[in-house]
């Protein structure tokens, strides 16, 4: 196919505009299952620092030098690693610390506080969906193979749990097999599903959602789309027809629009939300698999550069392995020291 | 091709100037710059470690070449490295050397195993084989069917079971694959942690019962620092033999190529740049390396861009379009413009008025590699006047420059489409406008 051919086909998709629609959401989870899926890094994190402590560290450059080392370890990046150590550096002058065991604490402080820039914090009302805002329109978006749709079986389990009453819609109709798998998660969930065929306009997809939802009085929508790299503008600009079908028939909507991050990603994670953000109106970060050994701390990059929210991990493969984020226990599970002494030798 | 790394390499070095010899002074800064960059590009930390340790002897006592920069000699020492760690050789497939050839993919949740067996099976097909996937993930919703539809696409028969578990189902797939004279198996496995132990230990019984001649951990390119504990996990439990590297279609640095590489020293042997089924490509280790040095911001390839496509030459290009004397010789060299200013994907939707319709639009740069074949394989007369190049001498062409003589129809058709094209379109830009439709010929969308 030469230029010419390609440039009409541009053309066609541009012009080719739809129709679609959507939304939905609400109340209660409890944070008890929270800790389950952090324990290991939290056991590790808590070992050593406990050795560093017991071994009567004081607070030094090495010591210093291999916290920031975590830090990068985990994946904040080296220039959030650099602010936060050096926010750390000052306040041990300042403010006189001087043993191992203050450092940790410290630099939870730091991270929670730079969490809690970001909105993070109020995540307890999460499943709260005023009447008048019904039906409450999610639309989940991000990259490829992150776990969109996984999430998206897990928080229509959590509405419906909530008493509200949840439509899912499919407009993932790029990948292999998509409404299967969104089926299966759909029943799981006890939750209906609207969709078309595989190639069908994705935002007709959503478009038929919100319909049904409002004609059947559905209190939450949540909507899949198919995951797409952050560089293709076509189908990023598919994302924003998509939001944009939805409006004509709730001008709100979508009321949330979740980024889901993969915890195993780097610094790359940071150009997804810049351009995802840039396309349609992100208002919370998903983080999955973080039941792995990945840490995650790309977030922290994220929440400190971007200042974005983050409302929800995952921890598992199962339905009720989401979580709400919580801050404080995030910033203490991150800094798993674990590989430390690995480092130290190498 | 590094000028972002190399001029903030060179900033560095200013400081402690005048000297014409790098030393442990003098690069100390600059190779904290490099440091920077890898953790940048998600190579993990002690690997950054290590590199820029080795790199720092190498670079010691080198003399400061008078025709560059200290930083443009760090650069090149660093590139050099990179590339020779990423293995200069290209890593092919094992082929088993009787009956059917065993694949089996591994890797975590998501990270394209389902994608590629598929794009594997095409591939193998294309070259005139007859393969056969088998279906043994049974846990992830649907992942069965969404294998048995990548099948349907590329006509490749799926095997799987119902009911059965992932080792069973391999085991016999293996027996049917040999009943049914196929002669390469290619096995899907499930997403795992590396410490879900029961997952891991699933996967380790596959290979026993099955013993692939190639297992294939498959990574996202866009992992990050934990590429290194997962990349060892697998490879302590099943020792694989190649990795593909997925989803660098997109703008990742990909620095766990390298992490990877150093840590389990097994080759990259494939990449995926699509969700496609022919969005497989081979690895190619020098271009990794640029892409892990992030070279060339968009902004300083605007400028050269700028400097190279200067307005004496586009005038020149309009002129010969108007008089239609556009030739495969000028054509070339517009194709040489587009290399030396770097990756063409890069360079896309940089020109004015073109950014638009270029988006999404990906390049090959195999087919790149092909159109110069061709053209290097005509003869300068053929080049000036196209016209000539008749049936014989498409056949000499064809079979100079290692392609078909459907494709040097196909070059010679578009070429004349676009000269065409070339002519209608009036006003400014025009030799730019060459420069895009070079690339269009060799664009494909997702
Ligand atoms: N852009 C892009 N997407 C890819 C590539 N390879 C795979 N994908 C997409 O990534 C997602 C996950 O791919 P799968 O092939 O299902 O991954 P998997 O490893 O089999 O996943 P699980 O079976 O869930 O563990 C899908 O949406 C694919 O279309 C690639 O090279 N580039
Ligand atoms: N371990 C783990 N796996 C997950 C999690 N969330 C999703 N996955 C897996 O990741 C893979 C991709 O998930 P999927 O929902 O299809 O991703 P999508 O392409 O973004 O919709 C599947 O194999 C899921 O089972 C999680 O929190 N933990
Ligand atoms: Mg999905
Ligand atoms: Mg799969």
């Amino acid at each position: 196919m030469g230029l010419f051919d390609k440039l009409k086909n541009k053309v066609k998709e541009a012009i080719e505009e739809t129709k679609t629609s959507i939304r939905e959401t609400v109340d209660n989870l409890r944070y008890d299952r929270l800790k389950e899926g952090l324990a290991k890094t939290r056991e590790g994190l808590a070992e050593k620092i406990g050795v560093a402590a017991r071994q009567g560290r004081k607070i030094d450059d090495a010591l210093l030098d291999e916290l920031e080392e975590s830090l990068i370890m985990a994946d904040v990046g080296a220039d959030t690693t650099i602010q936060i150590s050096d926010r750390l550096r000052d306040r041990v002058k300042a403010e006189g610390f001087k043993e191992a065991s203050d450092l940790s604490r410290l630099l939870r402080e730091e991270i929670s506080a730079l969490l809690k820039r970001s909105p993070s914090a109020d995540n307890d009302r999460l499943f709260n969906i005023p009447e008048e805002k019904r039906p409450h329109v999610i639309m989940v978006v991000g990259v490829n193979g992150v776990g969109k749709t996984t999430t998206i079986g897990k928080l229509a389990y959590n509405y419906r749990n909530a008493g509200l009453k949840v439509l899912i819609g499919a407009a993932d109709t790029f990948r292999a097999a998509a409404n299967e798998q969104l089926e299966v998660w759909a029943e799981r969930a006890g939750v209906e599903i609207i969709g078309q065929g595989q190639g069908a306009d994705p935002a007709a997809v959503a478009f038929d959602t919100l319909q049904a939802a409002v004609s059947r009085g559905a209190d939450v929508v949540i909507i899949d789309t198919a995951g797409r790299l952050h560089t293709k503008s076509n189908l990023m600009q598919e994302l924003q027809k998509m939001s944009r079908v939805m409006k004509k028939i709730r001008e709100h909507a979508p009321d949330e629009v979740f980024l889901v991050l993969d915890a195993t990603t780097g610094q790359n994670a940071i150009q997804q939300a810049k351009e995802f953000t840039r396309a349609v109106e992100v208002t919370g970060l998903v983080l999955t698999k973080l039941d792995g050994t990945a840490k995650g701390g790309v977030v922290i990059a994220i929440a400190n550069e971007l200042s974005m929210p983050v409302r929800y991990i995952g921890v598992g493969e199962r339905i009720d392995d989401l979580q709400p984020f919580n801050v404080d226990e995030f910033a203490e599970a991150l800094f798993a020291f674990e590989e430390t002494e690995e480092v130290k030798e190498g | 091709m590094f000028e972002n790394l190399s001029a903030k390499l060179d900033a560095a070095i200013r400081r402690i100037s005048g000297e014409a010899r790098l030393t442990e002074e003098n690069i100390s800064e600059a190779l904290r710059e490099v440091r920077r960059a890898l953790l940048d590009a998600d190579v993990n930390f002690q690997v950054t470690r290590k590199f820029v340790d080795d790199v720092q002897k190498k670079a010691l006592g080198r003399n400061v070449v008078a025709s560059v920069t200290p930083g443009q000699m760090i650069v090149k020492i660093i590139y050099d490295e990179l590339v020779e760690l990423m293995g200069n050789n290209l890593a092919e497939i094992k082929m088993a050397p009787a009956g059917p050839t065993i694949i089996m993919m591994c890797g975590l949740q998501g990270s394209g195993k389902t994608t590629h067996s598929a794009k594997l099976a095409s591939y193998f097909k294309g070259k005139g084989r007859q393969p056969f996937l088998v279906a043994a993930d049974t846990y992830r919703p649907a992942a069965i069917d969404q294998l048995k539809t990548l099948g349907e696409q590329i006509g490749v028969p799926v095997f799987n079971l119902e009911g059965e578990t992932p080792v069973t189902i391999a085991e016999r797939s293996v027996v049917e694959a040999k009943r049914l004279g196929k002669d390469v198996i290619i096995i899907d496995t499930a997403g795992r942690l590396t410490i879900d132990e029961a997952m891991m230990e699933e996967v380790a019984k596959i290979k026993d019962r099955t013993r692939p001649n190639e297992i294939l951990f498959v990574v996202d390119a866009m992992i990050g620092q934990d590429a290194v504990t997962t990349a060892k996990a697998f490879n302590d439990r099943l020792n694989f033999d190649g990795v593909i590297l997925t989803k660098l279609d997109g703008d990742t640095r990909g620095g766990a190529a390298l992490s990877i590489r150093s840590v389990v020293e097994k080759p990259i042997k494939f990449i995926g740049v699509g969700e496609k089924m022919e969005a497989l490509e081979l690895f190619y280790p020098d271009r990794m390396a640029s892409r892990i040095l992030g070279m060339g911001d968009v902004v300083s390839l605007v400028e050269k861009a700028q400097q190279q496509y200067d307005e004496a030459e586009a005038r020149k290009l309009e002129e010969k379009f108007r008089k239609n004397q556009f030739t495969l010789e000028d054509f070339y060299q517009q194709l040489q413009q587009i290399k030396k200013m770097g990756s063409i994907r890069d360079l896309l939707g940089m020109l004015p008025g073109m950014d638009k319709a270029m988006k999404g639009v990906e390049v090959d740069d195999k087919a790149m590699g092909r159109l110069e074949a061709m053209i290097t394989s005509m003869t300068k007369e053929e080049r000036d006047k196209p016209e000539i190049i008749n049936a014989s001498r498409r056949k000499r062409i064809a079979s100079g420059s290692g392609t078909t003589i459907q494709d040097v129809n196909r070059l010679l058709k578009q070429f004349d489409e676009m000269r065409k094209m070339m002519r209608q379109l009036s006003g400014g830009g025009m030799g730019r406008m060459a420069g895009m439709a070079a690339k269009g010929l060799m664009g494909r969308k997702r």
